[in-house]
């Protein structure tokens, strides 16, 4: 095959890519979509296969992570798809600096001219810098996920920060940059520099991601999602091959806007998450004030409250998912449904750990996905809503986001508080992520639920019966 | 302003052209499916694995080959991780039969 017909085939991956993300536009094309992906992906790697001279070491290395990979993929629970997603991240990242190494190593193989000209080893130098960043970087955000923090405090998903962070970081990327161009402009292969600038990178990507708190993983796991993107188009320009250029471009602008919407989500610019340093100590401010009198009440009493309502509106947090709630809610919604309720679901953008980690766990639970809806969607519509039944969430209704002057002024929130009744359920008065009070928890209107929020929600089912 | 345009240019238009492809299909996938997207984001950025193929397929085994059949490895993870994750996630959300029908 001629390097011409070669590069029309990733044409056609190419498209069957952009096919691919085309159709998660709607629940109802997205599997279609996915198997165009497939295809374009089958593609890809046959016609590069048709053109390599021994196959025999690929086959099996691909076999080894092709049953990993699909063992894995079957395996994994919907909770946990964070620490999957970090994982595979990392992968992306390792591969292109491995695939780098390989190319200084002996450039003739790729087409490169040998020794290689300083355009081809910029290029390989953004590769290799960037793909190390995402490997140590995502190696760092699955620990974190996967709360190996107590075992390593390198994972700990309480901010790890130290005096000087930001300058040693500055400086050790000066450095970096410093080595990149002894590599450029060394007239050999360039190994010291290309090796320390490597290492270099990945010590960036460890200190860039541990002092990034639980909370903001969210914004950590999209922009993961845009390096790895970026690495193999980095990759792509090395090697000459648009369809990588291509695809890591689709990828890198997609984690890209996802960071954006879920900093937007949270109010917090993409610079402060960086920096870091969020919900460490702000918690225990908190916690020492006084105690305001709430109104609390059982699970039955909160059924009687919602079978006799028109509308009811629910708002689930991660703390359902903590609970292993879902299929319990999604019983509650069945019962209510039944005695002619209309029952809703209100999905804040950072419900879960990732974005639209909430609307998954749902879908898990056999929830129809046109009951579940998003917060533009909804919020105008909590004034005429009965009952809001708020689950193991806090500060995504907290209505301080509206009043000037509090730490999370400006975030967007639910407007669960503009409902006729709320309730809360809660394990106890807790504040959440931001360490905050919740004036939610104290109107006039509003019930406490105590209790774990499985057992609260199998007792509610239980007393409509 | 003749000859050939270098190949290195070419690719920048290419990667240009692609963001704002990316850019524009991304705004429209529906805030629902972001974590699917993600794991399909995963999936097509392995498509690395075709760097990684280049870098196994010499016919000597030696230091590079050697790299990158490992590399063929950890994006084979992906490829099948990525896109079956994806489809397991999916079938979620599937439309159901009305099944509030049966009582």
């Amino acid at each position: 095959m001629s390097a011409n017909q070669l590069a029309l085939w990733y044409l056609l991956a190419s498209i069957l890519f952009i096919f691919a993300l085309k159709g998660l536009s709607s629940p109802l094309t997205a599997r279609r979509g996915n198997l165009f992906g497939m295809i374009g992906m089958a593609i890809a790697v046959l016609v590069t296969l048709s053109v390599t001279k021994s196959v025999g070491l690929i086959i099996v290395a691909a076999v080894i992570g092709g049953m990993t990979g699909a063992f894995v993929a079957r395996r994994v629970q919907m909770t946990q798809m964070p620490e999957l997603v970090a994982a595979m991240h990392s992968m992306v990242g390792m591969a292109a600096v491995l695939i780098a190494v390989a190319v200084v190593n002996n450039p003739a193989s790729f087409g490169v001219h040998d020794p290689m000209p300083v355009g081809n080893r910029l290029e390989l130098f953004i590769g290799t810098f960037v793909g190390a960043v995402t490997f140590s970087g995502s190696v760092i955000a699955f620990g974190k996920l996967a709360g190996l923090g107590k075992k390593f405090r390198l994972f700990s998903s309480a901010p790890v920060a130290f005096r000087g962070q930001h300058m040693v970081n500055l400086v050790l990327a000066l450095l970096m940059i410093g080595f990149g161009a002894a590599f450029f402009l060394s007239g050999d292969k360039g190994w010291t520099p290309f090796i320390i600038m490597a290492a270099i990178a990945f010590a960036l990507g460890v200190l860039i991601i541990i002092p990034i708190g639980g909370a903001d993983m969210p914004v950590v796991i999209s922009m993961l999602n845009s390096y790895s993107g970026w690495a193999a188009a980095g990759i792509g320009f090395s090697l000459n091959n648009t369809m990588l250029i291509i695809a890591g471009s689709l990828v890198g602008s997609s984690g890209a806007i996802l960071s954006y919407i879920m900093c937007k989500a949270m109010n917090r610019s993409f610079i402060s998450v960086i920096m870091g340093g969020f919900g460490a100590a702000e918690g225990q401010v908190a916690a020492g004030a006084e105690q305001k009198p709430v109104k609390s009440g059982s699970a039955e009493d909160a059924a009687f409250l919602m079978a006799n309502a028109e509308s009811v509106v629910i708002v689930p947090g991660y703390g359902l998912a903590v609970a292993r709630a879902q299929h319990s809610v999604k019983e509650l919604a069945h019962k209510l449904t039944a005695k002619g309720v209309s029952v809703r679901y209100a999905i804040h953008p950072v419900a879960g750990r990732m974005p639209g980690h909430m609307n998954v766990l749902l879908a898990e639970a056999e929830v129809p996905y046109d009951q579940v809806f998003e917060m533009e969607d909804i919020n105008g519509e909590f004034g005429t809503t009965d009952v809001v039944l708020v689950l193991g969430a806090n500060d995504v209704v907290n209505p301080l986001a509206e009043q000037a002057g509090s730490p999370i002024f400006g975030m967007p929130i639910l407007q669960a508080h503009k409902a006729r009744t709320v309730l809360v359920n809660k394990r106890s008065m807790a504040a959440g992520y931001a360490g905050l009070d919740n004036p939610l928890f104290y109107m006039d209107k509003t019930m406490m639920v105590f209790g774990d929020a499985k057992k609260v929600i199998d007792d509610m089912v239980k007393a409509l019966d | 302003m003749t000859g050939i345009v270098d190949p290195t240019i070419i690719n920048l238009v290419v990667f240009v052209l692609a963001i704002f492809v990316g850019y524009h299909v991304i705004w429209n996938v529906t805030p629902a499916l972001h974590t699917p997207l993600m794991s399909v984001t995963n999936a097509i950025s392995s498509v690395i694995i075709v760097g990684a193929i280049l870098a196994a397929g010499p016919a000597d085994v030696d230091f590079g080959s050697i790299l990158g059949a490992v590399a063929v490895g950890l994006a084979a993870v992906n490829v099948f991780g990525g896109f079956l994750v994806t489809q397991r996630m999916l079938e979620m959300f599937r439309k159901k039969t009305p099944k509030a029908a049966k009582e």
